[in-house]
């Protein structure tokens, strides 16, 4: 199959999504109007209720949505075969993630910016709120631990990206210093940095840093996964202006050249895709293709992490209300382009089907590590890049999208933790509050691994995913209780919300039969405690909903109607 | 729109008029471009981050604030004599500090604000 062919086909029927089904969903299901004030005038503070430009606020939007996830996902599901994956992730981004994200943003404008854990507090009833705090806490605690594990297989397998990756750290601190004592121009900023970085690469490329099989008694990727924590948790409590930022913003920098780089390589290269439409040589121990697929890839088909964005943030700076279909709908497209992006390089990069199969030759063997030599492969012959230099060039980069996630993740569960001690009337401090989550993050990385490599982090994975469904399937329960109030169709956020349920339970069972046959007690555990979340967001959403269906039609949630109602009345 | 670019730096007191024949039509345009990028980026930039800004801001003035009422609360502060002065600056803040601090009534005798 030539890959330039269906990376066209694939672009089409994304594009196709924003240009017709998002107009749809945006003017007949949500009904976005600008005559509606949006919060970000409403409540403007200058903080964080701001009018920002479409243009500008899509771009916060994406690089806080996009990161490793879509790349990491793809690559591992690749192994049932190209169709598969690309049929998900293409179909996921028009009907599943676009609609999701753009009805996060819309609930939460049409509630004064209100986040999801308040919106499921007012719409899915009282226990949404502890609901949503549960799920939030496993969400970010399996992103944790699973990025440590990315990041750690990819520093092992990769050792040239080891300077730039820690190099990174040192940039971004110079940079924050040039901004803040310096009052350098951010335009030459960002030139700057990115050039550093890329220097970087190069003086890593001939200055491969390789640990030792053992260090202190524990496996070189342990000893990554440790040093990663402890980095995140220093990271989390430094002043934000001196590393987070700064950091954020130069891998920001980095999704928009990775993409391009991606994209240009295989339109250049046109390399052909290897492994087969529909894998029928799975290696034994595969799991099943449903439901695995549809937890294994969650970011770029579908990912409830993305309601929290939208919710928390965008919706306070949203200026008109139908910027909401751009921002929301197209920050969902530019994640898929990224998971397509994947897809192509991890079945184009090998050179015949037997490589293709020996990298593949187990569930969650390639995943990452396989996009990375694949990939590099193409941007060698693509844009001429020295094969190993090109393999740096992505591992850097992957690498530095699943650190910006891991950064803000710990803080965010730093949160998190500190919310959930507030409940239960008992004062967390921060540092405190940063241990548990550090805590937690190892336990999880290394108590998921009976070895004790460190490497637990990739077994979770799809369970990473069905957190991830969970978060999204109460954003849709919350979207479809405001439509039903308000007598629309609910078809459109129905079906998805269902089938992702399913799923995410389906999945839960069979991981459950994994890990009992394993002998993992934590994973046991786990999947037990989110099985049980995942029953309580189902029983939930069908009471709110059930009860929204049973109350007379309330039209709050649609000011303009409301005010045509109550002008009819009065007439 | 040349015309209305020529106009509109004509219009301007003190804009430097178009000389050495490099003034391009375009060229106005392309600054305000490049300006408009710039402030784009720099949104792109910190928005993110203007509400962990304005929490840091607020914990360095709370701590200020209990510098410049620390004798009052009765801790000697071998500053006061300076930090009297400043009282009625932060005296506008007094009330949100307090209420902040978890004191719902004034804890001085003698500034009364609720």
């Amino acid at each position: 199959m030539n890959s330039i062919v269906l990376t066209l086909i694939g672009l089409a029927i994304i594009l196709a999504g924003y240009l017709l089904y998002s107009k749809f969903i945006g003017g007949k299901l949500y009904r976005l109007n600008d005559a509606n004030v949006t919060p970000a005038h409403e409540f403007q503070d200058g903080v964080d209720f701001v009018p920002t430009n479409k243009y500008v606020l899509w771009g916060h939007h994406f690089t806080s949505v996009a990161g490793a996830a879509p790349i990491v996902g793809p690559a591992v599901a690749v192994i049932w075969g190209w169709a598969p994956a690309f049929l998900w992730v293409t179909l996921g981004t028009v009907f599943f993630a676009g609609m999701h994200d753009l009805g996060a943003l819309w609930a939460s404008i049409r509630n004064k910016g209100q986040s999801i854990g308040t919106l499921s507090g007012r719409y899915i009833g009282n226990r949404g709120r502890n609901l949503f705090l549960v799920v939030i806490f496993l969400l970010l605690l399996m992103v944790n631990a699973a990025f440590a594990t990315v990041i750690s297989n990819l520093l092992v397998s990769q050792p040239t990206s080891v300077i730039p990756v820690w190099g990174a750290i040192v940039v971004a601190l110079l940079i924050g210093q040039a901004i803040y004592k310096f009052k350098w121009n951010l335009v030459v900023v960002s030139i700057v940095g990115v050039v550093a970085l890329y220097a970087l690469i190069l003086v890593g490329d001939r200055f491969p840093i390789s640990l030792p099989d053992t260090i202190m008694g524990m496996s070189a990727g342990a000893f990554w996964v440790l040093i990663l924590f402890v980095y995140a948790g220093i990271a989390s409590l430094l002043p934000v202006w001196m590393l987070l930022q700064p950091r954020d913003y130069i891998n920001g920098l980095q999704l928009f050249i990775g993409l391009g780089l991606l994209y240009g390589a295989i339109l250049l290269s046109n390399p052909t895709i290897v492994a087969p439409a529909y894998n029928n040589n799975l290696p034994p121990d595969t799991p099943s293709i449903v439901p695995l697929l549809f937890v294994t890839i969650a970011c770029g088909a579908i990912s409830g992490f993305h309601g929290m964005v939208a919710s928390g943030t965008s919706s306070k700076q949203l200026d008109k209300e139908t910027d909401a279909r751009f921002v929301g709908y197209f920050g969902a497209v530019g994640e898929g382009l990224l998971a397509l992006g994947t897809i192509i390089a991890v079945t184009a990069g090998f050179e015949s089907l037997a490589s293709w199969e020996e990298t593949y030759s187990a569930f969650n063997q390639g995943g990452v590590v396989a996009f990375v030599q694949a990939g590099g492969s193409i941007l060698n012959s693509g844009i001429g890049l020295p094969e190993s230099l090109s393999a740096t060039v992505l591992a850097t980069m992957a690498v530095l999208f699943a650190a910006t996630t891991m950064d803000t993740g710990v803080r965010l569960q730093r949160y998190v933790v500190e919310e959930i001690g507030g409940l239960m009337k008992f004062k967390v401090n921060t540092v405190v509050a940063t241990i548990i989550v550090l805590v937690c993050g190892m336990g999880l990385a290394f108590g998921a691994d009976i070895t004790g490599s460190g490497a637990g982090g990739m077994v979770i994975w799809p369970l990473f995913g069905t957190t991830n469904q969970l978060m999204a399937a109460l954003t849709l329960a919350i979207i479809t209780v405001m439509l039903v109030r308000l007598r629309r169709t609910i078809l459109p956020v129905v079906i998805p919300l269902v089938f992702v349920l399913v799923m995410t339970v389906y999945a839960l069972i069979v991981q459950l039969g994994q890990f009992y046959a394993a002998g993992n007690w934590l994973l046991v555990v786990l999947d037990i405690i989110i099985l049980v979340a995942s029953i309580w967001v189902i029983f939930e959403s069908a009471m709110a909903i059930g009860k929204a269906r049973k109350e007379g039609p309330d039209l709050t949630d649609d000011p303009q109607l409301a005010e045509e109602h109550s002008g009819a009345q009065r007439r | 729109m040349p015309s209305a670019d020529n106009s509109h730096d004509a219009a301007r007191p003190g804009s430097v008029p178009p000389s050495r024949g490099e003034e391009r039509p375009g060229r106005s345009r392309l600054a305000e471009l490049g300006r408009r990028f710039s402030a784009g980026l720099q949104d792109f930039y910190a928005a993110p981050y203007r509400r962990s800004f304005q929490r840091a801001k607020r914990d360095q003035d709370d701590l200020f604030m209990m510098l410049v009422l620390s004798e009052a609360l009765g801790l000697p502060n071998p500053a006061s004599y300076y930090t009297l002065e400043l009282l009625p600056v932060v005296y506008e803040n007094f009330h949100e500090w307090h209420t902040r601090m978890g004191m719902e009534r004034s804890p001085l005798n003698e500034i009364s604000c609720c």
